[in-house]
């Protein structure tokens, strides 16, 4: 990046970013227009009404509903128009495209792990592609950590104990800033991270020279068979997982639970909390087994596994 | 002859058992000025670290821990009982015509609760440290830190009480000691707000204390509530935290207001423009102030329509604030106005409470919020708030009741330096931090990347100043105990019950029982003739 002796306004990355920053400088404009006319009346008093200053002081008015109303109605009308224009950018920044390419974030005190999904690793720097919807799925492995990328105008916290989502699309290709904005302990202004963007012929590139043997499916699908998930899973004493991902499950208790990323992931490490109907209450935590990226691994096998049975019963 | 002063009796018990409501005041401004000092001690070591973007100074547990004492002792110990404690207590029941609070000895009794609770917190921060910043964010305050964080929550567990007993005291003092004659309407627009304000401290303070003592029970017994690998839920801590910790900025701010009015009236010798609408609007900041803690959460993973729900409610609570800015400018329409300390002051407030008020829309914009969260930009934001503005009213305050308080007059040139050095320092100080903050410098960091440190040193050499500036009153308001003029009974020619009674007040603060037969801010509705 280049060096600036005096930087006062952030890079813009993102198409995002650049109609933040409008909304930004249009909202300005107008707080512009409802503060002036105070600091301007504020001056002028002073100076018209100073004691021993003559001055026309006849008929002082106590109150005057008609002004109160006006500078009651016009800010709150203003403010409306100013919230939906700003509650459009955030639901585009809260809904990511279902095309976009997932890559699995994984924090911790302190430092970012990435996973995409051809199974290539990263710490603390990030590669994506340009012009290309990019969602990161984060969770963290002890405190509350944020992600935050000042180019995108986004930022996330990243939460123990369950999914949360952030999403761009990233326009130009370079290399950019990422910081932990929720403090997380001693080291938190050291947990940095770069996000490098590249062209998308650059980015293949990037992913064959850093290619894997396997893809996230079939790391998580070694890890099934490695913690033997399958010996029971696949017979009668535990549910069957094949297409179980984004179905309604059933629980004891009666309710109903969506077969999301947190429920998959929530049924691995406290297996306990949410038990099947017609099942009993046999399989441990593996807390203590996995971390947060294997799980990931693993919850991309599960959500891949296709319905019926299409893997046979050893 | 007059009956003695409040303070004539001598002697140090004379003060520690003492029931007088102005007495407990006095007791509680020596305090909160002891912690307004230590607190602005861990800003001035903080302050001195960001010059450079290397950690030179603190180690970066150390800065943790400055920046955590920092705002504990400030948050807790100053801002929250600044104004009620010292001038609600002085003022309120003076200016509704009683003799003392509603009950007395629970009024000492908050005293010696912020006292005892102030200094074992204090206690706790040098000797052992907490680093998990005033929010005492989950699960990094149960299970990850190494400080003391359980002897700081008891410290501030113990100080909410003084913090609700004050309220109980105010809100019970205003229903059923007003004078005679002094109807709702009549009342000053400082008592005002001084009750909305202790509804805030009533309602909210018992859902901080619930919480502490949850952190605190999972931290001690491993009890599932907030922390994942439990069952619990690290966002309930935020919701809980939130829920008291929005409304206290309003406990911080709301009196403030009521200072200013006060302070704007009796610069202007005319009656507030609107008094109605100024008065509703505190009640309305205390109210709508329970239902927008969810914007501090945009980033947190709340649902994005509970989102939605707060930062519509977030405008709407800025709109009673935006009332109380246009009155206090249309009150000096046609004033006869006296420029003077009290009054910079007053005008050094609303400068940077408007621009702290705007700044805090930009973070209840949901969009901007993403970007800003988290970032300079926000301590920039809550600083114009809670100190710019609310100490500006809190030193308005003492340099507009220090004649009736101490008997003594103060050189108005030095309070006017003040002023005027406050205003300028705070703005070098926190202005860049806006900027720092929209380019992503983000809060908290002990280090940080060298772009951001021009703006860095100007923030810096700001807070010099503006240490100076806050400094400056200590010294000369305590010269003018020595050698400062005896104030008479109304040095500002101001309306109100305190200014017809000496200064200092005699104990029982009135000699004949009140009887109130006029309208607050009773200045002549014409304009000021020659008083003969």
């Amino acid at each position: 990046m280049k060096e600036h002796l005096l930087r006062l306004w952030p890079e813009q990355a993102s198409d995002y970013a650049v109609s933040v920053d409008w909304l930004v400088i249009g909202f300005t404009a107008m707080m512009v227009l409802f503060v002036v006319p105070v600091f301007v009346a504020l001056w002028l008093f002073i100076w018209r009404y100073r004691r021993g200053r003559k001055a026309d002081r006849d008929h002082r008015a106590q109150s005057n509903l008609p002004i109160e109303l006006t500078w009651i109605i016009l800010p709150f009308i203003g403010s409306l128009v100013v919230f939906l224009f700003s509650a459009r950018l955030f639901f585009i920044a809260r809904t990511p495209p279902a095309d976009a390419m997932e890559i699995q974030v994984t924090a911790r005190q302190w430092m970012w792990k990435f996973q995409h999904p051809g199974g290539q690793r990263e710490i603390n720097t990030v590669h994506v592609p340009a012009r290309r919807a990019v969602k990161l799925t984060m969770i963290s492995e002890d405190v509350i950590h944020s992600l935050f990328f000042p180019a995108l105008r986004i930022k996330q916290d990243v939460l123990p104990g369950r999914y949360s989502m952030l999403w761009f699309q990233a326009e130009h290709s370079g290399t950019y800033e990422a910081y932990c904005a929720q403090y997380c302990g001693t080291d938190h202004a050291a947990m940095l991270a770069r996000l490098v963007v590249l062209d998308p012929a650059d980015y293949e590139r990037w992913l064959q020279a850093n290619g894997t043997q396997a893809d996230l499916i079939s790391q998580g699908e070694t890890l099934y068979r490695q913690f033997g998930c399958g010996s029971c899973h696949g017979t009668a004493s535990a549910p069957p997982l094949e297409g179980l991902y984004n179905q309604q499950v059933k629980l004891a208790d009666g309710s109903q639970v969506l077969a999301d990323d947190d429920y998959l992931r929530e049924s691995i490490m406290l297996p306990q909390q949410k038990l099947v109907a017609g099942y009993a209450p046999i399989m441990p935590t593996y807390s203590n087994l996995l971390d947060e990226e294997a799980v990931q691994r693993l919850v991309a096998y599960l959500r891949a596994l296709p319905a019926g049975p299409a893997k046979e019963n050893p | 002859m007059s009956a003695p002063s409040y303070l004539h009796k001598q002697g140090l018990m004379s003060w520690f058992l003492t029931q007088d409501h102005k007495r407990i005041a006095v007791l509680y401004m020596i305090t909160v000025t002891f912690f307004f000092f230590v607190g602005g001690l861990a800003a001035s070591l903080i302050r001195i670290e960001l010059v450079t973007p290397n950690g030179d100074l603190l180690t970066a547990d150390g800065y943790n821990r400055a920046f955590t004492l920092h705002g504990v002792i400030m948050v807790w110990f100053f801002l929250i009982p600044s104004i009620p404690s010292v001038f609600g207590n002085f003022l309120v029941p003076i200016m509704i015509g009683a003799k003392d609070m509603a009950f007395p000895r629970l009024n000492l009794f908050s005293w010696y609760l912020l006292l005892g609770g102030g200094l074992f917190t204090l206690l706790a921060l040098l000797l052992g440290g907490v680093d998990t910043g005033w929010t005492f964010y989950t699960p990094l305050s149960t299970m990850f830190s190494n400080g003391h964080v359980v002897a700081v929550i008891c410290g501030v567990f113990i100080a909410g009480f003084s913090s609700i007993f004050t309220g109980i005291n105010i809100i019970a003092t205003v229903h059923t000691l007003r004078a005679p004659g002094m109807t709702w309407m009549r009342l000053p627009l400082f008592v005002w707000s001084m009750y909305a304000t202790s509804i805030i401290l009533v309602l909210a303070t018992p859902v901080l204390a619930v919480t502490l003592i949850l952190v605190a029970a999972e931290h001690l017994f491993q009890i599932g509530v907030f922390d994942p690998r439990l069952g619990g839920d690290p966002l309930l801590f935020q919701h809980l935290f939130w829920f008291y910790s929005h409304p206290a900025v309003y406990i911080m701010i709301l009196p403030a207001m009521g200072v200013i009015s006060e302070l704007i009236t009796a610069s202007g010798h005319k009656r507030i423009f609107g008094y109605s609408f100024v008065a509703a609007s505190s009640v309305a900041i205390a109210v709508i102030g329970f239902l927008v803690w969810g914007h501090h959460m945009f980033v947190a993973g709340q649902s994005m329509y509970a989102s939605l729900a707060f930062s519509l409610l977030s405008f709407m609570v800025s709109i009673p604030s935006a009332i109380k800015a246009y009155n206090w400018s249309a009150t000096l329409y046609k004033s006869d106005l006296t420029v003077t300390a009290p009054f910079l002051f007053a005008l050094t407030f609303i400068g940077l409470f408007i621009i702290g008020g705007v700044t805090g829309l930009f973070l209840a914009l949901l969009a901007a919020d993403l970007h800003a969260h988290d970032t300079y930009f926000v301590v920039a934001h809550f600083h114009y708030i809670m100190v710019g503005a609310a100490v500006a009213g809190y030193f308005g305050a003492l340099h507009f009741w220090w004649p009736k308080i101490t008997g003594r007059l103060y050189p108005q040139l030095w309070g006017k330096i003040t002023a005027v050095m406050i205003f300028c320092g705070f703005n070098l100080t926190f202005f860049p931090q806006f900027i720092l903050g929209y380019l992503g410098m983000p809060r908290r960091y002990h280090t940080y990347d060298p772009d951001f440190q021009f703006l860095n040193v100007l923030s810096s050499a700001g807070a010099s100043i503006l240490a100076v500036a806050y400094a400056l009153p200590f010294f000369y308001l305590l010269g003018s105990l020595r050698w400062g003029e005896r104030a008479p009974m109304n040095p500002w020619e101001a309306a109100g019950l305190e200014w017809r009674i000496p200064s200092p007040p005699p104990t029982h603060n009135f000699e004949a029982p009140v009887i109130v037969d006029f309208e607050a801010y009773d200045y002549s509705p014409e304009a000021r003739r020659d008083p003969l």
